[in-house]
């Protein structure tokens, strides 16, 4: 018996603990993110401009009083950029740099309340569906197949004009309604073959409950892609309000957007002319689509590992 | 593989149902009907009423439904429009026209564009032409469909002037002749390359990774080791594998020409079914919409239905018995 014990401590190697903590430690998706970003140069620019956007963006209107920019002044009419007003004024007299400001706040912040919506109900659902299967799977996702095959452009519209007493938030709400289908069908993709995996049996073999398991154990696993999508989704959804708001049927009239600038290019002459009535708008969304879209698709590539430059 | 095309087709009476319940919920729920636009101060309210009584408008719901649908399936009948005081199916016929050569032109000009830049880039994958190729995908999924279209017009249209910036054809010519024909392809050729620029993402990308996962499959190494020329490789054996798959996303070509054509249409004021869309939705033209919208859910489950039945054909793995 002492003579095992002499052996056994023989046998034992040396090893430096603090080492091997720090061998065995898993790379956080944080660390591998930064690694990224640090190997992108291109996307650390894409991410530092979205983020001078987004600040000038909100604390600029927060300076502005949006009565005060969206006063009718027929004196300053398709006033030209100069000293009174550095990008001009619209066909009312109203500044377009203030109505780009709060139209861009307003897009941005509609594009974030619909991902967020759309994500949540999403999130749930196709956990719900992944991981329980059978009939209620059948039935949810034979409505995300009908949904997917709708005219949503059109329906979008057609509800917007039926509504009464029309706000931004019904507008919120319409759109939640048609586009909560893709996140549904991601999470549930992965959850269901997330939940056929072991370590999903041994939880359920212990009596974790059901939820535990859902939103403790397979939600994280899958959260990489979720953040993914969430971004493209965020870029996406702003691209289908400020095109809906640049057809007219967007946000109500009062409230200005991005894509309502934009639609000053539809007025005569605008076009060609009055280039300053709708250009910067239109470049604004362009920039803020490409950084947020090569920022996801960075976030995208560290999320899996054969794709990583980092 | 017909029992599953047949299949794919009686699932479409459902939807197709229910896609009808909505659009007549919808219009259920718009303000007026077909006799408030004939209400003048003088006129007597118990015509009006009489009027609405032999329209039906007083009867229940379902049975407005039933009548409405009835009229729909046996005549083809989908109420008149207000403003154009004109059936609706003469005004959309005429509308559907030019959507239909737009989108064809849209089509060709996506594959057009699509094919080459797929096979070349993942032929050379990791060469300057795939990078800028990647870079065209990156920036034609970012963009938003609207701020093409516009910078496109402003640069061609109004800028170098090389196309005419709003109509479908120049007043004034002979329908049927060569000039006619000309005018229409010149005022459709901007608006058909912004769609088909947007159209491409997904068959670039698709093309371009089956290309470059082909290259290391056994039957290009056993054609190569035959001897066969590099060229005739990519000519006839990837090609035509890759190009396969490619097919089934032409329902999905079909389904994004449609949602998009409210955009591409007002942008270009080009007179087709979703510029009349936009222009019956300002007007309050209900019929108009109810119609239009009831035709692009129709058109979009056939452009769906059309995508899996190539998918069955060209991959049997698919077929469910």
């Amino acid at each position: 018996m002492s003579n095992l014990e002499i052996n056994k401590n023989y046998v034992t190697p040396n090893i430096d603990e603090e080492t091997l903590k720090a061998l065995s430690r898993e790379q956080s998706f944080w660390n591998v993110l930064k690694r990224e970003f640090k190997v992108d140069k291109l996307a650390t620019a894409c991410l530092i401009i979205l983020i001078i956007i987004f600040a000038v963006l909100f604390i600029g209107s927060a300076l502005l009083d949006q009565e005060e920019v969206m006063k009718i002044d027929l004196k300053y009419k398709y006033e030209p950029p100069g000293d009174k007003f550095i990008l001009g004024a619209d066909l009312g007299g109203r500044s377009i740099a203030g109505q780009l400001l709060i139209g861009g706040r307003n897009s941005v912040l509609i594009g974030f309340a619909v991902t967020i919506l759309t994500s949540f109900i999403g999130i749930v659902v196709g956990l719900i569906t992944g991981y329980y299967g059978g009939k209620v799977d059948n039935i949810i996702m034979r409505i995300c197949d009908f949904i997917s095959i709708l005219p949503v452009t059109l329906l979008i519209i057609t509800f917007v004009v039926v509504i009464p007493d029309y706000t931004m938030w019904h507008f919120i709400f319409i759109m939640s309604i048609f586009y909560w289908v893709g996140m549904t069908r991601l999470v549930r993709s992965k959850a269901l073959s997330e939940s056929r995996r072991d370590y999903v049996n041994a939880s359920k073999i212990m009596g974790t409950s059901d939820i535990k398991i859902m939103f403790g154990s397979i939600l994280p696993n899958i959260s990489s892609i979720i953040i993914v999508d969430l971004i493209l989704e965020f870029a996406g959804n702003i691209g289908i309000e400020t095109g809906l708001s640049f057809l007219g049927f967007g946000l109500p009239p009062s409230t200005p957007s991005l894509g309502t600038l934009v639609s000053y290019a539809r007025t005569p002459g605008a076009m060609s002319s009055k280039l300053w009535l709708w250009l910067p708008a239109s470049l604004l969304i362009l920039v803020m689509m490409l950084c947020i879209n090569y920022v996801g698709q960075a976030v995208k590539r560290a999320s899996d590992a054969k794709q990583r430059l980092g | 593989m017909w029992k599953t095309i047949l299949r794919r087709v009686l699932l479409m009476i459902p939807q197709l149902f229910i896609l009808s319940i909505i659009v007549f919920a919808l219009g259920k729920a718009m303000p007026g009907d077909p006799f408030t636009g004939l209400i003048t101060p003088d006129m007597d309210p118990a015509v009006i009423e009489r009027l609405r009584e032999e329209a039906g408008l007083n009867d229940p719901i379902p049975v407005q439904y039933k009548n409405w649908i009835v009229r729909i399936l046996r005549d083809g009948d989908f109420g008149r429009s207000y403003t154009y005081k004109m059936p609706v199916t003469k005004l959309i016929g005429k509308r559907a026209a030019n959507t239909l050569w737009l989108s064809l032109l849209t089509v060709i000009l996506t594959y057009l564009i699509a094919i080459p830049l797929g096979i070349y880039a993942g032929r050379y994958n990791g060469s300057k032409f795939d990078k800028a190729v990647m870079v065209y995908n990156f920036i034609s999924y970012a963009i938003p469909r609207f701020i093409l279209g516009l910078l496109l017009l402003l640069f061609f249209g109004y800028r170098l002037k090389w196309v005419p910036t709003t109509g479908s054809v120049d007043l004034g010519l002979e329908p049927g002749t060569l000039d006619y024909f000309l005018s229409r392809l010149h005022h459709m050729i901007l608006p058909a390359i912004t769609s088909a620029i947007l159209g491409t993402i997904g068959i670039v990308q698709y093309l371009r990774n089956e290309i470059i996962d082909a290259k290391t499959q056994d039957y290009v190494k056993t054609a190569r080791s035959k001897g066969v020329p590099t060229n005739k490789v990519y000519t006839h054996h990837i090609f035509r594998n890759s190009l396969l798959p490619i097919a089934a996303f032409f329902g999905f070509t079909i389904t994004g020409l449609l949602g998009g054509s409210v955009f591409i249409e007002t942008i270009f004021t080009y007179p087709g079914m979703g510029e009349l869309f936009v222009s019956a939705i300002s007007s309050r033209d209900y019929s108009v919409i109810n119609s239009l919208v009831l035709l692009f859910g129709f058109l979009t489950l056939l452009g769906s239905l059309l995508s899996d039945i190539i998918m069955t054909i060209v991959d049997p793995r698919i077929r469910i018995e």
